[in-house]
């Protein structure tokens, strides 16, 4: 299955728009490897000759976004090799741009790439792609991969200077966490201006150079969240076949049943719901959804027909406190998947919850396994 | 109550502020307002401490400990004995935001040389 997927993969990746070379004469690759030789001072270029020069050929795009495109989305939205959905950085030529078309900065993501590009559909534009690491805009910027020095870089390797007349280049606001707009003006003389939150606002933007209060905005739409779910899920999915597993044959098919609805409420019920849950705490939140989600097992264990009493309340207790505590955790863990929770705010709940749940999930765990063996030994 | 993010390291000194408003252009959240002779800190619970502001500002007039909020990196971090205020979120193999393994082979330039 792996290897059929990768090999369609492949096969579809080489179809991808952006590949068509067009390679400078060798007159003008000169002329800027000599002047990126020069003035180079940022600290992520090599001293090799041939290397300063890799990406001086500008490569051509469209904003069509075709099959290959949608599929390779999918994969990475399932986080299938996460860090392989890339495109090649350097300097990009969409539709027929001149030296007074408006140059673009964007991660070398595909998923951040072509929504630049599909955004841009009719415009004559230049895109600059930064080597990201395959990560999106905001996470690189975090990260600082998108940032003030690759940003450097890749406008003097790329030789931008001598490709435009206007030295502006508009950066994805959500870039501003890695880039520092006095420092590229001081190390470039390009002016830095930031675009909206949103790459399909970048039409109506164009128009005035000027965002407005609602386009500098950042959502998180239903939308938005839902697109998570998958690679939320596929993060956990082979630990909970295995744990279900051994559930079904320690207690059934309803112990299964429950530690996949934990996981499913954590990954795909939590983030849908998100706005609705009450609370402002991620952990309180994923805290109240388990609680919810356990109630029913929880009814069942306790009435099911010929198990001893404190044994359906033992199953009940473990219902009650295992599913909410998974949840809780894997509510927590969503933080870094939002754009609304800070370093000191998640620091804090961490102190104030983990503890909790490890403790919920502690005794959850001893009661499953008094279970496990009261059934192995014939008592249940 | 079950609110941990009442609390900001966001400061901002008005004196400092030359009205340039590019605080107001980089925040995602509106924690600035532009104002007639300088922008005003009027949501400062609303801050996710990104850095976007500081590290835009050209006089230095606000100042933040800016960090990534998340929990499955600074969770992480705290398992493998690391710093949970430095460490990012984007370290490992099915974190959040994928992995930066490839930056670790990046350090070196294919003819051999490291970088500068």
């Amino acid at each position: 299955m792996h290897i059929v997927i990768y090999i369609i993969n492949l096969s579809l990746r080489s179809k991808r728009p952006g590949q068509n070379v067009i390679i400078m004469t060798e007159e003008k690759k000169t002329s800027i490897c000599e002047t990126t030789k020069n003035t180079i001072t940022g600290t992520q270029t090599c001293e090799c000759a041939d290397n300063c020069c890799e990406n001086t050929s500008i490569q051509t795009t469209t904003s069509r976004i075709i099959f290959a495109d949608r599929f390779d989305h999918l994969l990475a939205r399932l986080g299938w090799h996460r860090s392989e959905h890339r495109v090649e950085p350097g300097l990009y030529r969409l539709g027929d741009p001149d030296a007074e078309s408006p140059v673009f900065a964007s991660a070398n993501y595909t998923l951040s790439f072509d929504a630049l590009r599909s955004s841009l559909a009719g415009i004559d534009a230049w895109i600059l792609v930064l080597d990201t690491k395959g990560i999106n805009v905001w996470c690189a910027a975090g990260k600082g991969t998108f940032g003030t020095d690759e940003l450097v870089h890749r406008i003097e390797s790329t030789g931008l200077a001598g490709i435009i007349s206007h030295r502006k280049i508009i950066v994805p606001q959500l870039g501003a966490p890695g880039v520092s707009w006095p420092e590229v003006v001081q190390r470039t003389k390009f002016i830095v201006e930031y675009g909206p939150v949103r790459a399909n606002d970048l039409p109506e933007y164009l128009k005035t150079h000027t965002a407005t209060p609602e386009m500098r905005c950042v959502k998180f739409s239903f939308r938005d969240r839902l697109v998570l779910t998958p690679v939320e899920f596929m993060h956990f999915v082979l630990p909970t076949v295995a744990v279900a597993a051994v559930l079904w044959f320690l207690a059934g098919p309803i112990a299964a049943l429950a530690a996949v609805s934990a996981v499913l409420s954590g990954t795909v019920l939590f983030p849908l719901l998100l706005p609705v849950i009450p609370t402002r705490d991620f952990s309180t939140k994923g805290m109240i959804l388990g609680v919810l989600v356990s109630l029913p097992f929880a009814y069942v264990f306790v009435t099911t027909p010929g198990l001893p009493m404190w044994a359906g309340a033992l199953s009940a207790a473990a219902a009650l406190l295992l599913i909410p505590a998974v949840t809780a955790y894997l509510a927590l863990n969503f933080t870094g998947c939002t754009t609304f929770t800070s370093r000191m705010g998640v620091k804090k709940e961490i102190f104030s919850y983990i503890k909790v749940m490890a403790g919920m999930a502690a005794v959850g765990v001893i009661a499953g396994i008094i279970l496990g063996v009261s059934r192995i030994m014939g008592v249940i | 109550m079950f609110n941990s993010y009442t609390e900001t390291s966001l400061s901002f000194d008005p004196a400092l502020c030359i009205n340039c408003k590019r605080c107001t252009q980089v925040c995602p959240h509106a924690v600035f307002t532009a104002g007639p002779t300088c922008v005003t800190l009027d949501r400062p619970s609303a801050c996710m401490e990104c850095g976007a502001c500081a590290l835009n500002c050209p006089v230095q007039a606000i100042a933040v400990q800016s960090g990534v909020g998340c929990a499955w990196g600074m969770i992480n971090a705290a398992l493998r004995g690391k710093d949970m205020d430095t460490e990012s979120c984007c370290g490992d193999d099915g974190s959040c935001c994928g992995s930066s393994a490839p930056k670790q082979k990046a350090a070196v330039c294919d003819c051999g040389k490291k970088e500068r």
